[in-house]
């Protein structure tokens, strides 16, 4: 067996890895086409799984079949001599650094000593086939003694009795028994009898959010080159692609500049691809070999192959007085971290900063923290920590409303933050924070109209396709929920972005050519990129350059950040290639304009009209300038008490769900969603749409069917027939409503996007199916099983 | 063992195929036809859809061999001509229905049967007829968009011709 190829090129898919250039009049607020639209619906856009190589080999990963084992030997001779094999690796050929992590250095590259999840790679195989080396792995030995799994909470608080998953002389970070990280957060009086007293009306309520996967469809991926200066050119797909060099280089004993990585197609992300998962064992068996490696994961592969989103075990209290004004919270959240820390830290920093929602309380008491455990590791996920706690706080809003006999949305209302708010953290709301605005929009929208039982389609009944109603047994419900999501890294991370744009005239006409390491995850971030170039200097043609480690960092494709903070920075390069120009004006005709401008090719003064064409000014000099763009600072959070002004921005969305509930088979169908959301300034709307569509999708996905589910540590459902997420078929007209009320410390007063949705749409299912059975619901996500409670 | 088929109209020839292979690698890997897409490999997303001589396949789940002497079609074969766009093709893009864009070639295929099948479908049929092509990204609306308008632009320029 080998795989070979007809074709004579030496890495196929080289388009995408190339410039692409587009022409457009569109700029900012327009909805101009996707740069890399066209390669995507002829199926030549390279994903990181469609690269080919001459020569090259593929690499596998043998995982732990035990979720906490010691490792007691590997041999791994037989594997080696099977024909076809080229290399066979353990932790001890690793030539650098054992450990790599986002936060905290924990994570073996390869395990030794022991296994602290299911899925945990062991030893990596290099072959001519995928099947010699699935076939390889098989014949790796690996004996294990099997150690109990630390699974549960109780189990992992008690490490006396259960023991550690990392050993407390073997932390790497700030934890402590098998706690990864904790933050408090205590505003006003916090929580105390006194303030309990002040309070007519209480709500106290145990709440649940399973572990969800991102499951984006393009399968972990990418193809690792060695290269003649002993270094290594990898082609991935990730989120970003500086800090997986920062973690990869270490392990492969390279300097920083001996490992290039240059982004792949990525076929959607949602914080799935901000840990690393093949990189390091393409690179280490490139290396090995001296040839290409490529490494797809498949689906299963997948499940264990990244971390997933913390499920959640929180109790809530809230307190009111009797006409809904809110008095007090007190919250504990625990969020499960699994193996490894990953990024848990900021995931546990969301979650408690954020815990309050979109409300104004004087008095607050809250503790998050985040395990360690034998389960499979969690991080980033779309919503980062503020999901679960939305799920757990809307709930709370409808109980509190129910007790006091109040609309929920009015209840909302009354209780909403605005600008000028104070947050429990001691950040005041300085932009627009229209959260009863919002909730007023998805109110006001026209309710979809009653089941037509005269005229029945099956197709849009709770089970479909598969036949099992025709309108009886049917009831609706209606639920509103709205949600507090922050923008950008926080508690002091500068996550800066970098852009280089270049303007020169090709074949007569001006280009402007944008240049960035930002990771286009599907986003659309490269459509963007195109606007602000368009705007700021007047031209219609404009090159996309290959994101790659040749430019400097672009921060993460991940909280809502990168038309934020990488298109701001195109902005700066743009305005800073734009006065370049101007300069070059003033010092070639001695213009002492001060109203000048770059308007259809042609730089313009407002009072004296076109002066010269942009191809005339520029002749054959190009204008190549690079910036960073930085968000305003921001301080870590007191430890103790949770203050400080951590966050860079805050967004809002609201929801409004109508679902169809089979109240005797528990098949739930969302008949609509409609969202409204505060975006700033939409710079591209059609995207800024869906996005909000696709994140309340995978709310919807959290509320009545994801989640992966675990036995001892062990993952009992890794596949797409098992983890089930929604098709077309699960999923309604989703209506949005979009605001723009401008941020005055963002460019162009724009608010990321891509994470608010995801936040308000599960609360608002669930309310809804609450409010067609008249359950309690308190867990996601919400089965057959709980609502016919068999 | 060898494999020789008809692949967007033009014959073509894969050697050294192992017995256990499937349609979707033979084309990903051996033939310089990635577009079909590999997310799951079991036949539960669609996103390796082709035609296997006129009917839509997950290709993940056809063996290799099983294609000799027949016909397939991928995404890469959908447009008439090398410069253009099939209609469908076309209104994913201009419909904003193309985010990462993995399901996209799975989806493609499946639209342009449905609309050979039924020109001017419901958005029933249309979610009926999508409901084995999984995406992530967009919440399917802008799908559901795209469909219409390769719908509505295919019957025009059939009445125009008919015209």
């Amino acid at each position: 067996m080998s795989a070979r190829n007809s074709s004579t090129r030496t890495i196929r898919g080289e388009k995408n890895l190339q410039e692409i250039t587009t022409a457009h009049p569109d700029g900012i607020g327009g909805s101009p086409l996707r740069p890399d639209g066209t390669l995507k619906v002829k199926g030549e856009f390279a994903y990181s799984s469609d690269l080919w190589h001459e020569d090259m080999l593929w690499g596998m990963a043998l995982r732990s079949p035990h979720s906490h084992a010691k490792i007691l030997s590997i041999d791994t001779t037989e594997a080696l001599t099977q024909p076809g094999v080229y290399a066979v690796l353990t932790h001890e050929d690793i030539p650098g650094s054992k450990y790599y992590g986002l936060e905290i250095q924990d994570q073996p590259a390869l395990a030794f000593g022991k296994v602290r999840y299911h899925g945990e790679a062991v030893a990596i195989v290099a072959a001519d086939h995928p099947e010699t080396a699935r076939r390889a792995l098989a014949k790796i030995k690996v004996e294990y003694e099997v150690l109990p799994p630390i699974t549960t909470e109780e189990q992992c608080l008690d490490p006396e009795t259960h023991g550690y998953v990392h050993e407390p002389h073997e932390y790497r970070g700030h934890a402590s028994g098998n706690i990864v990280h904790s933050q408090k957060v205590v505003s006003g009086l916090g929580v105390n009898e006194d303030v309990r007293a002040m309070a007519d009306v209480v709500v106290v309520g145990e709440y649940e959010v399973g572990m969800q996967d991102q499951a984006f469809l393009g399968p972990e991926s990418g193809l690792a080159v060695p290269a003649e200066d002993g270094g290594i050119d990898l082609y991935i797909a990730t989120q970003w692609l500086h800090v997986d060099r920062e973690q990869v280089a270490p392990v492969l004993g390279l300097p920083e500049n001996k490992v290039r990585l240059t982004l792949a197609g990525v076929g959607g992300a949602f914080g799935g691809r901000e840990d690393l998962s093949m990189q390091i064992h393409a690179c280490l068996l490139a290396q090995r070999t001296g040839k290409p490696v490529k490494i797809v994961y498949s689906r299963e592969e997948s499940f264990f192959g990244h971390v997933h989103r913390h499920p959640a075990k929180m109790r809530y209290e809230h307190g009111a007085t009797r006409d809904g004004k809110l008095v007090y919270m007190d919250a504990r959240i625990v969020l499960d971290g699994g193996a490894y820390a990953s990024a848990s830290p900021a995931v546990v920093g969301n979650a408690s900063s954020l815990s309050v929602g979109p409300y104004e309380i004087p008095n607050v008491n809250v503790l998050a923290i985040a395990l360690y455990s034998n389960n499979p590791s969690c991080g980033a996920m779309r919503g980062f920590g503020a999901v679960q706690a939305c799920f757990a706080y809307e709930t709370q809003l409808d109980r509190l409303a129910a007790k006091l006999g109040m609309d929920p949305v009015e209840l909302r209302q009354l209780n909403a933050v605005s600008q000028g708010s104070h947050l429990p953290t001691g950040q005041v709301i300085d932009a627009p924070a229209p959260v009863a605005e919002l909730l007023q929009k998805v109110k006001d929208l026209p309710l979809p109209p009653a089941l037509d039982t005269t005229h029945l389609d099956i197709r849009e009944l709770p089970g479909a396709l598969s036949n099992t109603s025709h309108g009886e047994g049917i009831v609706r419900g209606v639920g509103y929920a709205v949600g507090l999501k922050n923008v950008g890294f926080s508690e002091g991370f500068d996550d800066y972005s970098t852009a280089r744009v270049r303007l020169e005239v090709i074949g007569g006409e001006p280009v402007a050519m944008v240049h960035t390491a930002m990771a286009e995850v599907g986003q659309g971030g490269v459509t963007v990129h195109g606007q602000i170039a368009r705007t700021e200097l007047g031209v219609e043609r404009v090159t996309i350059h290959p994101a790659n480690t040749e430019v400097g960092s672009a921060g993460s494709t991940s909280a809502s950040r990168q038309t934020y903070m990488t298109g701001g920075a195109v902005k700066l390069a743009a305005e800073a290639v734009r006065n370049e120009l101007f300069n070059l004006g003033r010092s070639r005709y001695g213009w002492t304009y001060n109203d000048l401008s770059l308007i259809g090719g042609k730089v313009v003064s407002a009072s004296a009209g076109v002066l010269i064409s942009m191809v005339d000014l520029l002749g054959d000099q190009a204008i190549d300038l690079t910036r960073e763009h930085h968000h305003r600072p921001t301080v870590p959070f007191d430890k103790e008490t949770g203050q400080g002004f951590g966050h860079v921005q805050y967004t809002f969305c609201a929801h409004r769900a109508v679902v169809d509930v089979d109240v005797e088979l528990g098949l739930v169908k969302v008949v609509e969603l409609a969202a409204a959301q505060d975006v700033g300034k939409a710079l591209n709307p059609l995207s800024v749409i869906g996005q909000i569509q696709g994140g309340s999708t995978q709310g919807l996905g959290l509320a009545v069917m994801e989640e992966i589910i675990t036995r001892d540590g062990k993952v009992r459902n890794p596949s797409f027939t098992d983890y089930l997420i929604p098709t077309i078929l699960d999923t309604p007209p989703q209506p949005v409503e979009i605001l723009e009320l401008a941020d005055p410390n963002a460019p162009y007063g724009l608010r990321g996007v891509g994470e608010a949705p995801t936040l308000s749409s599960t609360p608002a299912i669930v309310s809804a199916i609450r409010a067609a059975t008249g359950l309690a619901l308190n867990r996601v996500p919400v089965r057959p099983e709980h609502i016919t409670g068999t | 063992m060898r494999v020789t088929f008809n692949a967007n109209g033009r014959p073509v020839e894969a050697d050294d195929v192992w017995e256990g292979e499937s349609l979707l690698f033979m084309l990903r890997e051996r033939l310089g036809l990635p577009g079909s897409k590999n997310a799951c490999e079991q036949g539960e997303c669609g996103s390796c859809t082709v035609y296997l001589d006129g009917a839509p396949v997950c290709s993940c789940l056809v063996a290799a061999g099983q294609v000799q002497d027949r016909e397939v079609r991928t995404v890469e074969g959908l447009a008439d001509d090398e410069s253009g766009l099939d209609p469908v093709q076309q209104a994913f893009i201009d419909a904003g229905a193309v985010q990462c864009g993995f399901c996209t070639p799975g989806l493609l295929v499946q639209t342009h049967d449905l609309l050979e099948r039924e020109p001017q479908p419901s958005d029933s049929d249309i979610r009926e007829a999508l409901s084995g092509n999984l995406c992530r990204c967009t919440g399917y609306e802008k799908i559901m968009d795209a469909v219409r308008l390769a719908s509505a632009r295919k019957c025009s320029d059939a009445s125009e011709v008919s015209q």
